[in-house]
């Protein structure tokens, strides 16, 4: 099970709001600051521990759960889909 | 640029490419008198109006009209708004989307298309948009599908379609859509002025939400289906544009820059136009954007009611056109004095089935 951005959705970085944000068809998301970071590595080929994983490079004690409950969220949202 | 306090920057804008159409649906929402070739903001105009949207914070870039593919320019535009980082609709009939130019539009960005569908089957759709239209929507909808991009259907529904509203829904089933918009007619422009042969009958609407209930549970996860009510058949008004000057913005094909698509309708209000002011300027200074935004200019029933931060007052341009005073509440509102004025349009025997279709002069 690896996530990936649902089709039509794309993730930029915007400077006028200094956030990130999803973009599709009818509407804008805000991501905070951890979706973000999530997101980023939603390629479809990384699977959640692998996700885990890269994100604890770079932050400190990051969760395999915490970053499903991120997924659930994004899923329920319809911006992210499982590959 | 003096920032209005509390203004939030625009997400979305409406680019009005050009009023010029191949279709002639009588229910179009521009404006009654429409803006000619000769008075359309060139290629070099339109590139500044994006690049000062994307200053501005608008993410969300909707190249519309009219038809946006009578612009030759249109591969330009889209180009220009994709590198901004902004996210590319195309809001078109169809008509004119060749493989070739649609391949050349996905590779300059183009993010998603919405395809307007104007009844189920070709007879229906052709007489509605006054052309022959429907096969062509046919073979845009399976290209946009064959360059896996995301398509929207749009569909407005009035009195002489909603009998097909099932076959519509299949319709864009088998287009394969991945979003169905069914809205029903709201009343500006030539759609205002067509009034008495689209407003759809009680009967309608009631036969309606079965039908549109059914097909959002049975395609949930595959097509998701928005339904616009319609609202004069409402209790309470339509939260209309999020709120005046919350988050979109409107440039009409002259460059004149619209609170609200159809802002026009309310003749009192002073527009201004990008060939002669900044947009900044124009969404957090103007008079047209500030005239109606937050809640100061409300009154009575709106100012105290608990409504007031779900709906805004509901729509101005309608108040407008039904009262004559843009600050009144939404006389579509039950507690709206002028309630009567939306009644009595509906009470009243339908008139004429036949349309004035929209045309060019």
């Amino acid at each position: 099970m690896t996530p990936r951005l649902c089709r039509g959705v794309r993730l930029t970085y915007d400077h006028t709001r200094q956030t990130h944000v999803l973009l599709f068809p009818e509407g804008v998301l805000m991501p905070n600051a951890t979706a973000a970071a999530v997101l980023e590595l939603c390629d479809g080929e990384r699977t959640v521990p692998d996700i885990a994983a890269a994100l604890g490079e770079r932050y400190a004690e990051v969760r395999e759960d915490d970053v499903g409950d991120v997924l659930a969220r994004l899923v329920d949202r319809r911006v992210v889909e499982w590959a | 640029m003096g920032v209005t306090e509390g203004v939030q920057p625009p997400l979305g804008m409406l680019a009005e490419l050009t009023h010029r159409c191949p279709l002639h649906c009588p229910y179009c929402s521009n404006p009654v008198e429409l803006v000619t070739r000769e008075r359309e903001l060139g290629t070099d105009e339109w590139c500044s109006v994006l690049d000062q949207a994307r200053d501005l914070g608008v993410l969300q870039v909707h190249l519309s009209g009219g038809e946006p593919l009578a612009r030759p320019d249109l591969p330009e535009l889209v180009t220009r708004a994709s590198d901004l980082g902004c996210y590319v609709n195309l809001v078109t009939s169809g008509l004119g989307l060749t493989e070739a130019r649609l391949a050349d539009l996905v590779d300059r960005g183009l993010a998603h298309v919405q395809l307007s569908v104007q009844g189920a089957d070709a007879e229906r759709a052709n007489l509605l948009s006054g052309a022959k239209a429907h096969d062509h929507k046919l073979t845009a909808a399976e290209l946009v599908k064959r360059f896996e991009l995301p398509l929207s259907v749009n569909v407005v529904l009035h009195r002489a379609n909603h009998d097909q509203l099932e076959g519509m829904i299949a319709l864009a089933e088998r287009m394969g859509a991945d979003r169905l918009e069914l809205a029903n007619t709201q009343f500006y422009g030539w759609a205002l002025r067509n009034r008495d042969a689209l407003l759809p009958t009680r009967e309608q609407l009631a036969a309606a939400e079965p039908v549109v209930r059914a097909a959002t549970e049975r395609l949930r996860g595959s097509m998701q289906v928005v339904y616009v009510l319609s609202d004069y058949y409402e209790q309470y008004p339509k939260p209309c544009m999020s709120g005046w000057g919350a988050q979109q913005l409107t440039v009409a094909p002259d460059g004149t820059v619209l609170p609200c698509p159809a802002a026009t309708t309310i003749t009192t209000l002073s527009l201004e136009n990008v060939r002669e002011r900044p947009l900044a300027e124009i969404w957090y200074d103007s008079e047209s954007f500030n005239a109606y935004r937050g809640e100061d200019w409300m009154r009575e029933p709106c100012r105290t009611c608990e409504r007031r931060t779900i709906d805004f007052g509901g729509c101005r341009c309608q108040a407008f056109q039904l009262t004559g005073d843009a600050a009144a509440a939404d006389p579509v509102c039950r507690r709206s004095p002028d309630r009567g004025l939306v009644d009595a349009l509906l009470e009243a025997p339908h008139g004429s089935n036949e349309f004035v279709m929209r045309g060019m002069r």
